[in-house]
């Protein structure tokens, strides 16, 4: 039960037979990144109360202190392989904010570009390798009729020419095959006939057809990143004060203009398999699961620190997707964002602080001490009304805030954002659906698809104009800022900077302080997107967002979560980034946190 | 296909092979045979060894692997998804390509980042694999494992990190760890190393670990490794004392398949970069007073690059890391150099 602030009340833990009350435990969530644990209380078939616990822990803010900052994006980027770009320029720009430094175009085009075509990948193969499953039951596309499935591919997905009799045929033997088998692999043990089901055979086959395709499309765009990094996972090319390849249309390695066709035609590729392929099967799906616009809404608070510089990095005056804050559903009422008032808790969760339990911290004079008081492995249950994760509680003004995708996507329309605005209308129309319906679990999923549009599309702007500078006689084709490399270029004193920027799962922040002495790392902190989404109860007992998200989910089977995996699934957890920590050993109280924002 | 007898597709009662699976899905002779050689090529092997593979391939069910993942950051997953990567898929559908090759011929039947069912079905998976495959199955595993506060700092289903190892790798009948983290201990295991993190044959004295480091590590060097492994059952890959293949890591400077990357370097002649963009950045000079690993790193990074051997750091204008190294993280903290960053200036 919980009263009208969300705010959960203890009930007794039935466990006498009777099924009507009981505690489920999920573990391990999958088709996430890294490792998430959920308790459930279920009453009568619904989720009365839930409990998210991040399992594992690193300790990254330890490792990076007392190292040199530029090499922090490099220890930063691999919180995570997923979001493989995020950390690196949240990392780059707190520095550059430290120091003061402002990178070329050049460089702030790069950086917009790389940052841009990890969201079109991740969103893909979050749609279609990590949730589809949830929305799709395999084996029942081997009942599919291919004839039909053809003209259902040809209606719905236009200017796609995958959609002959023989093409559905040929995947439908592949599936025979595969399943016949006996070796179902990553299908092995899935819901596949769960009642929750509700897709007719020949959808379900189209949505088979396009999770293999867009397996092999995600392999190839990626490769754009490779062109623009070096690789990925894990591009190598970010700098304090640029990118570390050279932009110059003589450029024998480099962005030359070679470089910028070839990279125009991958962008293209994105942009179809979004506009023909990803956005049409959204639709699709959405139309058999009406009743998810009314499950998992949560809070409706919703938070985005913007992203996407137009003119300066880092400067934030010019953010195509804009920073805001937006409370209980209001659109009306958006509010400017003001990073003083995020405060994280640990009163749930598996850390002390020297004040105490009950005090939240804003992360520049935080203090990580991870002690784990959870129970002794092999266990069966957590203690949920004690410290229950490794995950922190942040907060804003005290609030559960949601990130990601919705919340961008709210505060861009709140905001009169004129293409996501015409997205989000086209895409409620083509559903016959209010506004009202974007506040759940398919309103969440609906965003994500949206934005990956509207930033498939804009990539070709960032690239136009990276060409425009290389074909410029006289232009500073420069990369880096290279007056401010050396450590010893850095302004005197303590250095605090903040870097920000939207990862495709959120609102992501990383906090640096700078050694006057050894100008080495003296502190790092950051506040991630997951962080904000799946954490813990916080000091006043609220519950975190996606806790608040998945009370009234109805489970049809206790034993197969599906329902519950869908609202869950609509956030894109990535936890190993969620762990992270933070590390502030901080006996610095009342250093001057320098505000460039 | 009367006068091609090795490639005579009977109807088998048992699962079909791998060959059987890829030719049905018509996928070419000559792109059969073509990876085959690949493979070859990239595991170093003499000529012929391209036959062997092929008639491994065609009378050997898909090969069953679990994939755990620790403390990672599932980077190492990511870049196997990267694998054969295909030329436009507009190009006339699934059957012409090769791309899924590596879905038929594994069988990937736990690993959590893609796995279809949670919780207890999940871990149903893991166990039936292991009962049901029993000396077959191959394990591969990403991510470091802690060992400080007990293995509290990594638990999945209730149950340590280190507890599923030691339960899964029991019954594998090779393992291979995937990725510097599982190797070495990577990036949870740099100074102070707060959780007590390790690699594979760190968690479990004495296994018979085949080490693939990098950060992450490339598909290609896993995608040859299990060939291997398929094709030549009993015949060890040749590894140096820290479980790292010959064909990817060799260190040997007197073997003709010596890995320093420094050695086989497109920049090394050529003049060195001083700052960041300057001419002759643009000209795609040598890296090492921006920071290059590459006189200290044997990896084949330079040899099959990434991403369909699109790019490399290097090439990219960014200097090696250094990733497939142990402890590589902490290398510039301890080594001789004074500067302490990725960036100094190296001594090649």
């Amino acid at each position: 039960m919980s009263n009208e602030t969300g705010n959960s009340v203890f009930l007794p833990l039935v466990m006498n037979g009777t099924t009507s009350s009981k505690k489920i435990v999920i573990d391990p969530i999958t088709r996430i990144e890294g490792h998430l644990r959920l308790e459930i209380q279920m009453n009568n078939g619904q989720v009365q109360d839930a409990w998210s616990a991040g399992t594992m822990f690193r300790g990254v803010e330890m490792i990076l202190k007392g190292r040199d900052p530029r090499d922090a994006w490099l220890f930063a980027q691999r919180l995570c392989g997923v979001c493989t770009t995020v950390h690196s320029i949240a990392s780059v720009r707190a520095v550059e904010n430290a120091i003061g430094i402002t990178i070329p175009e050049n460089a702030m085009l790069l950086r917009n570009l790389l940052e841009a075509s990890q969201f079109v990948h991740d969103h893909v193969i979050h749609f279609y390798h990590l949730h589809a499953l949830d929305w799709v039951d395999v084996v029942n596309a081997l009942q599919a009729d291919v004839n039909k499935t053809s003209q259902l591919a040809q209606q719905n997905n236009p200017g796609w020419p995958n959609n002959s009799v023989s093409y559905f045929q040929s995947v439908k033997d592949r599936l025979t095959i595969f399943v016949n088998s006996g070796q179902l692999g990553l299908f092995s043990n899935g819901y596949w006939g769960h009642p929750a089901y509700k897709l007719p055979a020949e959808a379900n086959l189209l949505a088979v057809a396009h999770y293999l395709e867009a397996l092999e499309w995600q392999a190839d765009y990626v490769k754009m990143e490779a062109m623009m990094g070096g690789k990925n996972p894990h591009p190598q090319t970010y700098l304090v004060g640029g990118m570390a390849i050279p932009t110059d249309k003589n450029a024998l390695e480099g962005i030359n203009l070679a470089m910028i066709g070839n990279l125009r035609a991958k962008m293209q590729t994105g942009l179809d398999f979004v506009t023909k392929v990803y956005m049409p099967d959204l639709v699709l799906i959405a139309k058999y699961y009406p009743e998810w616009t009314n499950l998992g809404g949560g809070y409706g608070n919703f938070l985005s620190f913007g992203d996407f510089p137009q003119t300066k990095d880092n400067q934030r005056t010019d953010l195509w997707l804009p920073a805001g804050v937006i409370t209980n559903k209001d659109l009306a009422n958006i509010k400017a964002l003001d990073q003083s008032k995020i405060q994280e808790y640990i009163s749930h969760s598996w850390y002390t602080y020297n004040g105490g339990d009950a005090i939240g911290v804003h992360p520049s004079t935080g203090e990580t001490n991870p002690n784990y008081s959870g129970p002794t492995a092999p266990y069966t249950n957590l203690d949920t009304n004690a410290k229950y994760s490794w995950l922190k509680a942040p907060r804003y003004e005290g609030k559960p805030m949601e990130v990601g995708p919705l919340a961008r996507v709210l505060v861009a329309y709140a905001a009169g954002h004129i293409r996501i605005r015409q997205l989000v209308d086209g895409t409620l129309a083509a559903l016959g659906l209010s506004t009202a319906a974007l506040f759940s679990t398919l309103g969440r999923v609906a965003a994500r698809g949206i934005e990956t549009q509207a930033i498939a599309e804009k990539m070709g702007d960032w690239l136009t104009r990276l060409e425009t500078n290389l074909k410029t006689t006289g232009y500073n084709n420069a990369i880096h800022e290279q007056t401010h490399w050396e450590p010893s270029t850095w302004p005197s004193g303590t250095l605090n900077g903040i870097g920000f920027t939207e990862a495709p799962r959120g609102a992501l922040g990383h906090w640096i302080k700078i050694n006057a002495a050894s100008k080495k790392i003296e502190n790092y902190q950051m506040v991630i997107p997951t962080t904000w989404n799946g954490s813990p109860r916080d000091a006043q007992n609220q519950r975190g967002v996606w806790e608040q998200a998945l009370l009234n989910t109805p489970l049809a089977i206790e034993a197969q979560p599906l329902e519950v995996l869908r609202t869950i699934h609509s956030f894109d957890p990535c936890m190993a980034c969620a762990v992270h920590l933070v590390d502030m050993t901080g006996n610095e109280l009342g250093s001057m946190l320098v505000e460039h924002m | 296909m009367k006068n091609q007898p090795e490639f005579d597709l009977m109807e088998k009662e048992t699962a079909p092979t791998i060959a059987d699976r890829m030719l049905k899905r018509g996928i070419t002779r000559r792109e059969f045979l073509g990876f085959c050689g690949m493979m070859a090529a990239a595991l170093a092997l003499p000529r012929g060894s391209e036959k062997v593979i092929a008639q491994a391939l065609l009378t050997t069910p898909r090969q069953s692997v679990i994939w755990l993942e620790f403390q990672g950051c599932t980077g190492d997953s990511e870049s196997f998804l990267r694998a054969s990567p295909s030329p436009n898929p507009l190009d006339g559908g699934l059957e012409k390509k090769i791309t899924d090759l590596l879905l038929d011929v594994i069988s990937v039947d736990y690993h959590e980042t893609l796995m279809a069912p949670s919780g207890n079905d999940a871990d149903k998976s893991r166990t039936d694999t292991i009962a049901n495959y029993s000396g077959r199955y191959l394990l591969v595993v990403e991510g470091s494992i802690p060992l400080a506060a007990n293995g509290h700092y990594c638990v999945i289903g209730g149950k340590t990190g280190l507890n599923i190892l030691q339960e899964t790798i029991a019954h594998a009948k090779g393992t291979i760890a995937l990725g510097t983290c599982a190797a070495f201990g990577g990036l949870a295991k740099a100074n102070p190393n707060p959780t007590g993190a390790t690699g594979v044959a760190g968690a479990i004295p004495g296994a018979n670990v085949i080490a693939l480091p990098g950060c992450p590590a490339n598909v290609i060097n896993l995608v040859a490794t299990i060939i291997h492994l398929i094709s030549f059952p009993g015949v060890p890959l040749a590894k140096d004392s820290m479980g790292r293949p010959d064909f990817a890591y060799n260190s040997n400077p007197n073997s003709p398949n010596y890995m320093r990357i420094h050695s086989h370097c497109e920049r090394r002649e050529r003049e060195e970069v001083e700052k960041w963009g300057d001419a002759d950045h643009i000209a795609g000079g040598c890296l090492r007073e921006m920071g290059c690993n590459g006189p200290y790193t044997y990896s084949n990074c330079w040899q099959v690059k990434w991403n369909d051997a699109t790019c490399w750091p290097i090439q990219a204008g960014h200097g090696c890391i250094g990733c497939v190294q142990p402890d590589f993280w902490d290398k510039p903290y301890t080594g001789s150099n004074p500067i302490n960053t990725f960036y100094a200036k190296r001594v090649a």
